[in-house]
């Protein structure tokens, strides 16, 4: 009961936090939505999509690339979260999470799955302008999608996390943006198929497999397809494993976690 | 003499090769107000870091209602409310919401959280601004909201890092008498960091650190009588001198 009062606690403050900056959830839903329908409007003839699993026909563009874009809207969440967490470190107020009598792995982890929710509430939001705009997938799948979008959600809020623990000021946060999280788009499956990019460059296609975020945006379309992608799963939950015992430890007070400052 | 709160023994602690405590030796025992004195650099941060274990020493220990603190983690912090010297509240959202926040970090029930925030602010004058976002408080008021959300769990040990600093000298004058109240008539223990002499009152304990060791731990009246000075400030002074010496 403890343990579930102080995750709800948490919970709680992430959700008021999240109403209170409510264009968080415009910005979170701009950038993808300009890809669906500029972007998309624009390459639809160019990156003709041929039938590839889960797809059992011909599909259009847009459709393609809705699942990687629910994985971008957490890639980004994930990063947000990141940062979210490296100012409330050099702000102090981490503090007040790290010095509570819970085991630190665990307000590490409910930390995380609020997260998780608030993303996965936005990838919600997302699919309801998706629909609105006629991109759309199986009725069933929205639902089905469900512990995918939360694993993703987890394995992407991790990898925040264990970025956040290295990270020691708030100034070294641009490379994040430029050496994981647009790497990580890129070199993957959100916006083209993989044989495409075998076709163009063999060590890409391999880079692209390396992805962890490749093998979250399959698991999200073939859920979304009422399908099962084992390797994807395998891939995203073990990815979500090790971010998350990495980030514990990279919290852990032998480490020296909180900021070493020369006053006092 | 009843059972120490705290009990630090032969503390040591360094970042990389830079030794910022050594031999670090207090006791602190119940219902007293302690202020730790040192200037800037003293190691009055990394003790308290230490206390709350954000931190882990290098050596020696610390024994919280005489358990051990590495041993008894999740006890410890129990125990401790803390007012850190960096504002931590929440300033999106209100005072009740930042109280709630903590609450449930402690794993306290919902019933008992309404009633303790309800006595806190109560306690602290605050009552009528529970709904009131902290962002707009002023200063003194944000630091009350942080001293009764530090206490509403009952903490046997509260510690303040420079918790006055930036106030004005009535808002101030009014919590430091505040927070002996909270030790003659609660029995809290207070171990307070400060740079600003003249919080430090007679009857407080006094603890000196200068350059990461502990060079007097003591009553004030009887600190200024054994050394023949007439103030806190001429106090510390000599023993700032001796100690750079």
């Amino acid at each position: 009961m403890v343990y579930f009062t102080c995750f709800l606690g948490i919970l709680t403050r992430e959700l008021l936090r999240f109403w209170q900056q409510r264009s968080r959830l415009l910005s979170a839903l701009v950038r993808p939505l300009l890809w669906l329908v500029v972007f998309a409007a624009g390459f639809r003839a160019a990156l003709g999509v041929a039938i590839i699993p889960p797809y059992e026909t011909y599909i259009t563009y847009e459709v393609y690339i809705m699942p990687g874009l629910a994985g971008v809207i957490m890639l980004f969440n994930g990063m947000q979260s990141s940062l979210s967490m490296v100012y409330d470190r050099e702000m102090g107020s981490m503090k007040v999470l790290l010095t509570s009598p819970m085991p630190r792995s665990y307000l590490l982890v409910c930390k995380l799955m609020a997260g998780a929710l608030i993303s996965t509430l936005q990838v919600y939001a997302f699919f309801v302008i998706a629909w609105l705009l006629d991109v759309q997938a199986e009725p069933a799948g929205y639902v089905l999608v469900l512990p995918a979008l939360l694993l993703t959600a987890l394995m992407l809020g991790a990898l925040g996390l264990l970025l956040s623990s290295f990270i020691k000021q708030l100034e070294n946060f641009a490379g994040v943006m430029n050496f994981v999280v647009f790497p990580m788009f890129f070199l993957s499956s959100a916006l083209y198929p993989l044989w495409k990019m075998q076709e163009s460059s063999e060590w890409l296609y391999q880079l692209c497999l390396f992805n962890p975020f490749t093998h979250a945006v399959e698991l999200i379309r073939f859920a979304m397809y009422s399908q099962f992608n084992v390797q994807a799963l395998a891939v995203t939950l073990g990815c979500t494993l090790a971010f998350t015992g990495l980030a514990i430890w990279g919290y852990d007070p032998k480490r020296g976690m909180v900021r070493r400052k020369a006053g006092g | 003499m009843s059972e120490a709160v705290l009990e630090i023994h032969q503390l040591g602690f360094q970042y990389g090769n830079k030794p910022v405590l050594s031999d670090v030796s207090v006791s602190l025992q119940p219902g007293k107000y302690y202020a730790l004195l040192g200037p800037n650099g003293a190691g009055k941060s990394t003790l308290f870091s230490l206390i709350c274990q954000l931190l882990r020493p290098v050596s020696g220990s610390l024994h919280l209602m005489g358990k051990d603190t590495q041993q008894h983690t999740r006890y410890a912090l129990k125990q401790l409310g803390i007012v850190f010297q960096q504002p931590t509240l929440d300033l999106d959202l209100t005072v009740e919401q930042n109280l709630r926040y903590h609450a449930s970090l402690q794993g306290m029930p919902g019933k008992l959280t309404r009633q303790r925030i309800q006595e806190e602010l109560t306690r602290f004058d605050l009552a009528n601004r529970q709904k009131d976002k902290v962002r707009a408080l002023n200063g003194g008021h944000r630091r009350r909201v942080e001293i009764a959300r530090a206490l509403l769990h009952k903490p046997r040990l509260l510690l303040l890092d420079e918790a006055t600093v930036g106030l004005d000298q009535n808002t101030r004058d009014a919590m430091n008498a505040h927070l002996r109240e909270l030790c003659s008539h609660e029995g809290i223990t207070i171990l307070s960091s400060t740079h600003l002499i003249d919080e430090v009152k007679p009857n407080d304990e006094l603890i000196v650190l200068l350059n990461g060791q502990v060079k007097l731990q003591q009553r004030c009246q009887e600190a200024m009588a054994s050394l023949g000075v007439d103030s806190v400030q001429q106090l510390y002074r000599q023993m700032h001198i001796g100690g750079e010496q």
